[in-house]
């Protein structure tokens, strides 16, 4: 029997007396690409802590590849790259390939001394992301989407079985963000990495996401791209051109155009839909 | 009276070995504190320093061995306020320095002031110091530095970025308790060297010379710590001869090597404008 990537039961979590989340229960199994959706507000980032185990639910359980939350100690099997690169002090000392290093500590016991194998893997990931050529120059004067590139190879540097992405491409110029967004497609057909990535680019669910969870404090909406594209419901609760936008896989555009904000979901955004290919499916 | 003749002066010889140990000590601990903008809170615990000196002042026993637990005790309570209260850092520092402070005086006054002991402390007096206490001194830096050494990864993790080292698995909570004790001790050793006013220059000066000069972060405290040594060593000779404060030269030499510093730094950046494309 496969055990399931993730298993969130009946979780819910409060702050400050308030609901954050309600009873979210959903499963990711081997090989899921989830698309995590939803307005400003609506959890996303707190639903991320809580897999991460950097919150603590108050009610519910998690399991990550079987095992409850609090007895999972397995980290290299999940690589995680956080929303903003902004933490970055610009006058940080450490070289690149000295931050992507710092991945590989997830599977050591103390005394945590990194040695060939792991120099290794971090020279194999700086070569797979295109930034071997930064690997001597200081973190903290690169521009954002170089750091940004950088902290993917940390997520990336153990071979993760999971990815848990906080709004990964923010900072990536159209060119790089199609190579990693092509980099994720490859790693979850190729290699079956699961995939949990919180966006506000719908273009991209469409584009790459098996499933698509739609949250605002509770679960809206959770299924396969299929089963959202043929959805009445989802029709009614999203809007025909969200629904479009994701079902027509057009995806953000990579000649220089921005995202452009969706009137039908608040705080998030939508690529253009592209009238030349398919004005007419427009309703 | 010439150079090699001042060497040959034990106190000058003692000063020099145990403030060349505290001095790498601080430089590699200053560097993470720094970078963790936590650069203040060697103030905080220089204040907690002072009041365990008057207590040990008071009660008559080394104030060395009073000041480590004491210390040590004040660094844990500022990051248990910062976490069991949801205080701000610095306002968790600034608690404790003021009971420090308040306390220190308090109990001066208690004892009927204490005079040229306490100011001792307050402005340092390495010269002065025992064969004793140079042996605590370099031991306990000896020990500090090499559970620096064993920490280094995970303590580059929490300093690069706290989020991602505690979701990698890193026990966040307690790599912050072992840095918050070394930093107590560090403080405690620097309080002879420079005294509880000037122990945070000790901690961050260093430091904040070597990002100007430095690409990686071993290098980065390679730097500092060799900085601190020269700015030690430098300040005592320096202070015996021109007979001024050792504590204050010393803190004054760092400043020079720090101006020095930001004028490589600008010239770099200058001549990095030039090639660049």
């Amino acid at each position: 029997m496969s055990v399931d990537v993730l298993d969130i039961r009946d979780l819910t979590f409060r702050y400050n007396g308030v609901d954050v989340l309600q009873d979210l229960r959903f499963s990711v199994e081997t090989g899921d690409y989830v698309g995590l959706v939803g307005p400003n507000g609506s959890g996303k980032t707190t639903l991320i802590r809580l897999l991460l185990g950097l919150l603590e639910a108050g009610q519910g359980e998690i399991r990550l590849f079987g095992r409850p939350i609090g007895e999972f100690r397995d980290w290299t099997r999940i690589g995680y790259l956080p929303q903003k690169t902004a933490f970055v002090t610009p006058r940080f000392p450490a070289t690149v390939r000295e931050i992507v290093a710092l991945g590989r500590l997830a599977g050591k016991r103390f005394p945590k001394i990194l040695g060939r194998t792991d120099r290794e893997a971090v020279q194999r990931v700086l070569e797979r992301l295109d930034i071997a050529d930064l690997q001597d120059r200081p973190v903290g004067e690169l521009s954002g989407g170089q750091q940004q590139r950088v902290l993917i190879a940390r997520a990336l540097v153990n071979d993760p079985d999971l990815l848990i992405l906080d709004e990964p491409a923010s900072a990536l110029d159209p060119e790089v963000r199609d190579r990693f967004f092509q980099l994720l497609a490859d790693l979850n057909t190729e290699r079956r990495v699961s995939i949990v990535m919180v966006t506000h680019d719908l273009g991209t669910i469409g584009r790459y996401s098996s499933k698509l969870l739609y949250l605002d404090k509770r679960i809206v909406f959770y299924g396969t791209y299929e089963e959202f594209c043929h959805s009445e419901d989802v029709t009614r609760i999203f809007g025909a051109f969200a629904q479009h936008v994701i079902c027509h896989r057009h995806g953000a555009p990579t000649d220089g155009g921005g995202l452009t904000p969706n009137p039908l979901l608040p705080g998030m955004a939508a690529g253009p839909c592209g009238e030349d290919r398919c004005g007419e499916e427009r309703k | 009276m010439n150079w090699m003749e001042w060497l040959s002066f034990g106190f000058v010889q003692r000063a020099l070995l145990a403030g060349s140990f505290i001095a790498v000590l601080c430089a590699v601990l200053g560097v993470f504190l720094v970078l963790r903008r936590l650069s203040l809170i060697g103030d905080g615990l220089a204040h907690a320093t002072f009041g365990s000196a008057a207590l040990a002042l008071w009660l008559q026993w080394n104030p060395l061995y009073v000041s480590v637990p004491i210390v040590m005790a004040s660094a844990l309570g500022i990051l248990k306020l910062t976490e069991k209260t949801r205080m701000y850092g610095d306002a968790a520092i600034g608690v404790v320095s003021a009971v420090g402070i308040a306390g220190g005086v308090l109990i001066a006054g208690l004892a009927g002031g204490f005079n040229v002991d306490l100011f001792s402390f307050l402005f340092g007096s390495i010269l002065t110091i025992g064969p004793l206490d140079v042996a605590v001194s370099v031991i306990l830096s000896v020990v500090v530095v090499a559970a620096v050494s064993l920490f280094y990864q995970e303590l580059l993790s929490v300093t690069f970025d706290e989020e991602s080292a505690r979701a990698s698995g890193i026990r966040v909570g307690a790599i912050n308790q072992v840095f918050g004790l070394l930093t107590a001790v560090a403080v405690v050793l620097s309080m002879k060297v420079v005294g509880v006013l000037l122990i945070s220059a000790l901690l961050i000066l260093p430091a904040v010379t070597a990002l100007q000069l430095t690409r990686s972060f071993r290098a980065t405290m390679a730097v500092a710590a060799a900085i601190a040594v020269l700015s030690v060593l430098a300040g005592i000779l320096v202070s015996f001869a021109l007979d001024l404060p050792s504590g204050a030269t010393i803190v004054f030499i760092n400043i020079l090597f720090l101006a020095a510093g930001l004028a490589f730094r600008r010239r770099e950046g200058r001549a990095g404008e030039k090639t660049s494309p």
